[in-house]
């Protein structure tokens, strides 16, 4: 019953916090100090479009959590299906100047099917491995698009989209920051409820039991593979879906930026600073990462950031410094993330021994790979 | 011909660099069970500790002095930064190894970024000797004198490795805890120590690869991001010679090498496969674990 009092609390949380996030741009109210972008003014352009941007790698982490938080797989290769999402979508319409949406169909299909060939592979080895294979291929993939096959990615200076025949609301123009931002929001939304419904089925049951005990699941006859690339298939084509949104924000692609092992290490940072496996985890901890670092870079462009002294101007300058530290503090002192922390809050609050309800997520992935 | 030879020399030379930070790797993996992120940077932290003390030598091109000085500054950095990362870091994770392993990955991010702030993105210049940006030949063959540094520096290594891991009772102990580290502790050893241990041989093995990658292969520049190119290439050469082998470290780390050369220089000239070399060795992991997704060798030191 508390299962049901939790998934209807749940329920409600989401309509509000999604319904408030969709009325954001009307809000024209000015905020002091915090906002990411470089006008104090909440529904300003540079504002929201640092929201979109959040929302775009929330959107992707959610769906990362379902194999790292969820089926216990690390995998270090995200960036392949985030780069593939942007890539393809990119060259399908400024190249091949196709329509809005069998750009998006192929570049999904195009996902699908990689992620069918290399989590076939990648699955056949255990634990460990797993994450060096998969980091493997998607250092393949940018190789690729950095050798510019028939001119097709442009290298290293990249490519950008030519969204003039694109419809209305996925267009880049400052004017049109809102439309971009409730597209990005969008996908946020359904990533979750994708993650959500799959978590909840009785397939998602099966994932979490691959992540706790696969050998006793074996024992019973129960074929994990299988579920085991499902898990990764459905992730990866969210993080396709979200290397469109990103170039429907960002008008570029570059290999650094959405197909380096960098973006594939900041989306498991931003999962496991928030909470492995948990149901709020993953997007509260790529907000944060996200805004910290827009927020960061906005720092230290100030004029006035020039006059502190080196000690405290270098780092501070490098987002992905204090980013880091701020990682490893959270890994060693705080397992479970920002969820474990609400977790063992409320559990102090009721007196249970809720120590558990923190630590059971990330247990689960570490007893799996100590084996 | 001559360039077969050339380019097969250089692959020898590139598979040392390889081993050297393969096989710190692979034996922490093989006894702790983590996937050591950090090692790429202790590559980078070794090439810039050799930086900073060519730096500081007065400038005399053809002294081998400031060669033997900033090698062993590399050695002595990168062995002190793993022994400081694992005491510091690795060690209050005992058990946890999921956890042990996202703390190198932050400490990666943290530091690389720390060094583009202090050095810049742009790469910086490290000075040797003349003699080492110059080429042997023998027969006509060129053969670049750096190359025989690292080829040198990785063949003695491997020696040293495998003796130390046969021969001494600190070896037999790591060896032993590869094999069962349950098993081990509960014979009232020390695993913690031997923890320490392999951290700081893979930390000063991390940084004798970086400094030798720096003048052999990276026209003696050192950046920030070197040693997480090369540590991709690591992660390959340890799964593939099987996690946890030293040997098969070294098989995998010359056969990558050979193959990555060769690939890039025959097929990597045609305009659009520039990036040839480095796709085959992808490849090729994908065929091994196709084949065998234990690795060419099974887990044993």
């Amino acid at each position: 019953m508390s299962w049901l009092r939790s998934r209807y609390r749940s329920a409600v949380v989401a309509t509000v916090v999604f319904l408030a996030l969709a009325l954001l741009p009307f809000a024209g109210w000015h905020v002091p100090w915090i906002l990411p972008g470089p006008v104090d003014i909440l529904n300003s352009t540079g504002t929201l479009a640092a929201l979109a941007i959040c929302f775009v790698f929330a959107g992707v982490a959610v769906g990362y959590d379902l194999i790292f938080g969820f089926t216990g797989l690390l995998s270090l290769g995200q960036a392949l299906f985030f780069g593939i999402g942007a890539y393809v979508f990119t060259i399908t319409v400024t190249d091949w100047n196709w329509p809005f949406f069998p750009a998006v169909a192929v570049t999904i299909a195009v996902a699908l099917v990689v992620a069918l060939i290399s989590g076939a592979v990648a699955l056949r080895v255990p634990g460990i491995a797993f994450a060096m294979v998969t980091l493997a291929f998607a250092q393949a993939f940018y190789f690729a698009v950095e050798s510019n096959p028939h001119n097709l990615t442009g290298g290293d200076s990249g490519l950008s989209l030519n969204d003039a025949r694109l419809p209305f609301f996925a267009q880049g123009a400052v004017s049109n920051t809102p439309n971009l931002y409730w597209v990005a929001l969008g996908f946020l939304f359904v990533s979750t409820m994708v993650v959500w419904m799959v978590t909840a089925s009785e397939t998602g049951h099966l994932l979490v039991a691959i992540r706790e005990n696969e050998r006793r699941l074996e024992v019973l006859g129960v074929r994990t593979y299988g579920y085991k690339l499902l898990s990764v298939v459905i992730s990866s084509v969210i993080a396709a879906g979200g290397g469109i949104v990103y170039v429907l924000l960002i008008g570029t692609v570059l290999p650094s930026s959405v197909a380096a092992t960098s973006v594939s290490i900041s989306i498991v940072i931003m999962v496991v600073l928030g909470g492995a496996g948990t149901r709020w985890g993953a997007l509260g901890g790529a907000m944060v990462y996200e805004y910290l670092q827009q927020y960061l870079n906005k720092v230290s462009s100030e004029p006035s950031f020039a006059n502190l002294p080196a000690v405290l101007r270098v780092p501070i300058s490098q987002p992905q410094f204090l980013l880091g530290a701020l990682f490893i503090v959270f890994v060693i002192f705080v397992p479970g993330g920002f969820a474990g922390l609400y977790h063992r809050r409320k559990a102090k609050a009721i007196g249970a021994a809720g120590d558990d309800v923190a630590r059971r997520t990330i247990t689960g992935l570490f007893k799996k790979h100590a084996a | 011909m001559s360039t077969f030879l050339s380019l097969t020399f250089s692959g020898l030379a590139l598979g040392g660099i390889y081993f050297l930070a393969a096989s710190g790797l692979t034996l922490i993996f093989g006894l702790m069970g983590i996937l050591n992120f950090a090692q790429g940077l202790f590559m980078t932290l070794g090439a810039y500790a050799g930086y900073e003390i060519a730096l500081r030598l007065p400038a005399s091109p053809g002294a081998p002095m400031i060669l033997i000085l900033s090698t062993i500054g590399a050695i002595l950095g990168g062995a002190l930064a793993a022994g400081i990362t694992e005491v510091l870091l690795i060690r209050p994770l005992y058990g946890r190894p999921l956890d042990q392993m996202l703390v190198t990955i932050g400490l990666d991010l943290a530091i690389v970024a720390l060094l583009e702030g202090i050095f810049g993105s742009n790469e910086v210049a490290i000075s040797v000797p003349l003699w080492v940006n110059g080429a042997t030949y023998v027969g006509g063959v060129e053969l670049p004198n750096a190359a025989f540094l690292a080829l040198g520096a990785g063949v003695i290594v491997f020696v040293g490795l495998e003796t130390f891991l046969r021969r001494t009772r600190y070896g037999i102990i790591i060896r032993a805890g590869v094999e069962n580290r349950g098993m081990v502790s509960a014979l009232g050893v020390n695993v913690g120590r031997a923890f320490t241990l392999v951290f700081v041989i893979g930390g000063a093995m991390a940084g004798l690869a970086g400094l030798l990658n720096t003048i052999a292969f990276n026209s003696d520049f050192v950046s920030p991001l070197q040693g997480d190119s090369l540590l991709i290439y690591s992660f390959i050469v340890v799964v593939i010679g099987g996690l946890g082998s030293i040997r098969g470290a070294a098989v995998a780390a010359v056969g990558i090498a050979l193959l990555q050369l060769y690939t890039n220089y025959y097929i990597g000239s045609h305009p659009g496969w520039a990036q040839v070399g480095n796709f085959s060795v992808v490849l090729l992991l994908a065929i091994v674990l196709s084949v065998r997704p234990r690795g060419l060798f099974a887990s044993v030191v």
